[in-house]
């Protein structure tokens, strides 16, 4: 693996300081324009039917008392949206076959899903589309529903797609090694059957869509991380060419991954504005995100780990059911597959061989939410290092530490071919312990225990793979959405000497305004205060690829960086031929740039500018201008990691939980923003916190969903979670000139399996010693009522098995309303903010 | 539907108009009055995204009826800055890193508000436990707390912790009138 060369990233000024958003003067006033504040002249509004069947034919649709009413315009049904491609998904891996159904944005004759599009009215009212669209008719046919993904492959399921003849989308591994036989010849074995169930992006920003068509120009402005692949597919879907589409994304708040997508409802919207001639919009309420804006999870494993008794990993095996709901949609087969490429962890296993099967059943689809497959991989090892660090008896830092890829392995090839680019697991898990002080702890621990106070520990250490790109190994593997996933950036200084950042990338919250803005401010010699950052607009410098996977610095401010050193670079030559220097003796410091040993003799930024827009004073055969263009594709992957710890407090008696301590350390190597990476850090825990104890997309056996609204689906308030203990390593990556490597996933990546670690930690001394999540009162009062009922508490694997079968039925539903749920459906288990602290 | 007429002072500023007995306040606020700092981001009143004061409480406007607010006071995020001056929860948000994507902001800076109001010198459970009826995504609430922590100063900000609107605005306030 090629290596380049660091740039300092320090030193020149403002890159590593904390300092404060320029996002924030809009936002905390109330000044951003998210796509919900804008509303074009003659807009009309739009609201849409939507089936409240799991799976039906549709007989007809009577939409005359809908277009009778005043103020609407059109009803549109999935036989009236004539577009000319369905809604895409981008995988196309080699030799795996894929079984995807045609999906598009409106059903056409039968519906696979609760809340599929059916009908979209449009009026000149935002009330009143709402009104007409409950006097839209559709009478429905039902077919049999499939919801558990289990019983989806079993012969004589109903299948969600008839056509299909199966309700598999397909299989696809990866592996290295001989897991099969190293399994085999391993001293122990541990099998766990790991559930990690469906969850929502939820983002605070519900979506939202404005289309306008005029004179043969579309505009789009979309709540969404991705404005150019909608562009690239609205193209396709509408027969319209790219360059005549613009698509904008405004303030977006929050996407989660969730709006890493192409929906049904850009397409509708884009479709109609042209149809009408007038300017269509659509908000989306919540309770339609929760239904109709994708989840993500859902994934039943069986995780083997092969190891000899003195603690030596020798094998991991995980056989994988992911269940994509009723469609594929931009990435839905791509996620458990992401995982697969860290599902050797921070560890140095020869044999590891991960196999995937994909199913349909009559939900919404899932896609890429926080983490997208990491999450879910790394769950499966944290949890199974655990429960084998319990069956030898060892502690379970030990055995992460006996089987971490050492520091001085790096680059380090794993052993299913990629390569991880840099780490130091054994300095961020002892600087974890170190700021825990896990002596004191286990001595605190002892001392509640005594008192009946149960409080655990649960610890994570983990690696991700991140910065999509680079386009040569995701082209080749069926990811790179046949278009490479590099990213651009243009950086131009007016002749005042203030600057404009053009970025491909779509932050939506990050603070990339501000991170890029200090990049480039050092390698111009200016402030961040004079470098604006433009983003989320296709019509606005050069072609991009969007924000997701924790790319976006990694990739787009790289290219930033390259970008504003080639500006650097022609400034350095305007410079000597100003001051009759060699350009190589000419260098930014101190806010300008100066001649090498004479500090006193050089020009400021604005002064280069100056001259740059003058030919007359510029070297013989320079262009004018000072701006520069660059597409950047790395060499490699970035592998942010770190270590997590979380501490709890369990009550037995109600199941319920506390976190109690959050201490973590992670590692993305030199900060640009610190004060940025803990806030993700922070947000990306919590995360993880709701899905490991409240959150959960639950539809029951009939397709229906049950948590249709913040009601039912619990996200954790301020009152759920304590304050974080963060602290950071930093271990460069030698991908790129920054040595950064991204941090947007990392805390949901790390953070699920800490907090059950740490559950099961606290309830080992009532016989509890395997769990899934969501770690529901019901579900903790079940196993600890089990586990007394039994005694001296039965075998790990045993009981694994058995919590396991629980979690894939029924689990945290209370027992009278076991039959009522489907797989997956933990149901009515977790108590809800709400239920807990008395929201308003 | 025939409109029923309100006056509203909102944010120092007598708005009148008429409005569907249906309307809620947060979409007169935003449609009607295009004070668009007022976001919705739920439509069960948990997420606290549209909190304004009512009256110098702090209520969830997609709760309330524009009919209810006749003849009150609303303060909404874009009243909170006065004289080009940021309030200390804005300057507290902003020092502390208390938002990310911002949509939730304007809703927590209004509940914080409310709380300062009634407790100027919270600690950090009693800001946890009066914020929980906002959700955020983002920040997982850590900075938020400190956002307020250090707005509120050990209990200096309580003096402006509650914007009040003019209690009785002198009848020549201008006034907007606002088409039905």
């Amino acid at each position: 693996m090629s290596t380049v060369e660091q740039a300092p990233t320090r030193g020149n000024g403002f890159v590593g300081r904390a300092i404060r958003r320029k996002e924030d003067p809009r936002l905390i006033q109330g000044r951003a324009t998210y796509v919900d504040d804008m509303t074009l002249p003659g807009t009309l509004y739009c609201a849409i039917v939507r089936s409240p069947e799991a799976h039906a034919r549709i007989a007809s649709i009577d939409a005359s008392a809908a277009r009778e009413r005043p103020g609407v315009h059109a009803v549109f049904t999935g036989e009236d949206l004539d577009l000319e491609a369905p809604l895409p998904m981008a995988w196309v891996p080699p030799e795996v076959e894929v079984n995807s159904p045609e999906h598009w944005p409106m059903a056409r004759g039968e519906v696979c899903y609760v809340g599929q599009a059916v009908a979209a009215v449009f009026g000149d009212d935002k009330y009143a589309v709402v009104d007409a669209a409950e006097d839209v008719l559709v009478e429905y046919e039902s077919l049999p529903v499939v919801v558990d993904p289990e019983s989806a492959l079993e012969d004589g399921s109903p299948l969600v797609h008839e056509s299909l003849g199966t309700n598999k989308s397909h299989e696809w591994s990866l592996g290295g090694g001989d897991v099969e036989a190293a399994l085999a010849e391993a001293e122990v074995v541990v099998e766990r059957r790991i559930v990690n169930h469906r969850t929502a992006g939820a983002p605070i920003e519900p979506r939202g869509v404005i289309a306008d068509y005029r004179a043969g120009d579309l505009t789009v402005w979309s709540s969404t991380q991705v404005p150019h692949f909608l562009r690239l597919f609205l193209s396709l879907m509408l027969g319209i060419n790219e360059e005549k589409i613009r698509v904008v994304a405004p303030e977006v708040g929050g996407g989660f991954g969730s709006k890493l997508q192409v929906y049904g409802e850009e397409a509708l919207l884009a479709w109609a504005a042209r149809k009408l001639g007038r300017p269509v919009k659509w908000t989306e309420t919540r309770s339609e995100n929760m239904a109709v804006s994708h989840h993500g999870r859902d994934q039943v494993a069986t995780v083997r780990f092969g190891a000899k008794r003195d603690g030596t990993i020798t094998a991991i095996h995980s056989r994988i059911l992911a269940d994509f709901g009723a469609y594929h949609m931009l990435l839905t087969p791509t996620i458990p597959s992401l995982g697969a490429f860290v599902m050797t962890g921070c560890y140095k296993v020869p044999n590891v061989q991960t196999d995937i099967v994909g199913v349909f059943t009559n939900k919404f689809p899932t896609d890429a939410i926080r983490g997208a497959g990491r999450p879910e991989a790394t769950h499966m090892i944290e949890v199974v290092m655990d429960q084998l660090a319990d069956e030898l008896g060892m502690d379970p830092l030990e055995l992460r530490r006996r089987n971490f890829i050492p520091k001085e392995d790096f680059p380090a090839e794993v052993a299913y071919g990629i390569v991880y680019d840099s780490g130091d697991y054994h300095g961020s898990l002892d600087k974890l312990v170190e700021n825990l002080d896990l002596d004191a702890f286990r001595r605190e621990q002892a001392q509640l225990r005594e008192r009946g106070v149960y409080r655990g520990i649960g610890f994570s250490t983990y690696t991700e793979i991140c910065g999509l790109a680079p386009s040569r190994v995701t082209g080749p593997s069926g990811f790179g959405l046949q278009t490479g996933l590099w990213e651009s950036a243009m950086v131009r200084v007016h002749v005042t000497g203030a600057v404009t950042v053009y970025t491909g990338t779509s932050p939506h919250g990050q603070g990339h305004e501000t991170g890029f803005a200090q990049i480039v401010a050092d390698r111009l010699g200016t402030t961040p205060d004079q470098v604006e950052v433009i983003h989320g607009d296709t019509r606005t410098g050069p072609q991009g690829l969007g924000t997701y996977g924790s790319r976006t610095l990694a990739v787009g401010g790289e290219s930033a960086a390259r970008a504003a050193g080639k500006v650097a670079d022609k400034a350095r030559r305007i410079v000597a031929h100003q001051l009759e220097a060699a350009p190589e003796d000419i260098e930014v410091s101190g806010g300008k740039f100066s001649v090498r040993g004479s500090p006193d003799k050089g020009m400021t930024l604005a002064e280069v500018a100056g001259e740059a827009y003058i030919p007359e004073n510029l070297p013989e055969g320079m262009e004018p201008g000072l701006e520069e263009t660059m597409f950047y594709d790395p060499e490699n992957f970035v592998f942010p990691f770190g270590a997590h710890a979380c501490v709890v407090d369990v009550d037995p008696e109600t199941g319920k939980v506390e976190v109690v301590r959050y201490v973590a350390v992670d590692d993305c190597g030199p900060a640009i923003n610190p004060m940025l990476i803990d806030g993700q850090v922070h947000g990306g825990i919590v995360h993880a916190i709701g899905q490991a104890l409240y959150e959960q997309v639950v539809y029951d056996s009939d397709g229906q969903l049950v948590t249709g609204t913040f009601v039912d689906y619990a996200l954790p308030t301020a009152a759920e979670v304590p304050s974080f203990e963060t602290d950071r390593t930093e271990t460069p990556s030698p991908t790129n000139t920054l040595g950064v490597k991204g941090v947007g996933e990392a805390g949901t990546i790390a953070a699920t399996p800490a907090v059950l670690n740490a559950v099961v930690d606290a309830l080992k001394p009532l016989g509890v010693t395997f769990l899934n999540m969501p770690l529901s009162p019901i579900r903790i009062w079940q196993a600890v009522e089990e586990a007394r009922g039994r005694g001296s508490g039965p075998s790990a694997t045993e009981q694994g098995a058995e919590v396991g079968e629980q979690g894939a039925g029924s689990a945290g539903s209370g027992p009278a309303a076991r039959e009522e749920h489907g797989s997956g459906a933990a149901g009515s288990g977790p108590a809800t903010p709400g239920e807990q602290g008395g929201q308003l | 539907m025939p409109g029923v007429p309100v006056r509203i002072t909102v944010n120092g500023e007598i708005r009148e108009a008429e409005v569907e007995p249906r309307l809620l306040l947060v979409h007169f606020l935003r449609d009607r009055l295009a004070l668009t700092g007022t976001h919705v981001g739920c439509d069960t009143t948990n997420c606290g995204a549209c909190t304004v004061h009512l009256d110098g409480e702090a209520v969830k406007s997609c709760t309330v009826l524009a009919v209810q607010a006749d003849g009150r006071e609303v303060t909404t995020i874009e009243g909170m800055a006065r004289d080009g001056e940021l309030h200390p929860l804005q300057e507290g948000f902003w020092s502390k890193h208390g938002l990310q994507c911002g949509f939730c902001t304007p809703g927590m800076i209004m509940a914080a508000a409310d709380l300062l109001a009634r407790n100027p010198d919270p600690s950090e459970e009693e800001i946890r436990h009066g914020l929980e009826g906002n959700l955020c995504r983002c920040t997982g609430y850590h900075n938020i707390v400190a956002a307020v922590r250090e707005a509120a100063g050990g209990g200096k900000a309580a003096a402006v912790a509650a914007p009040p609107g003019p209690a009785d605005p002198p009848a020549a306030q201008p006034t907007t009138e606002v088409r039905a």
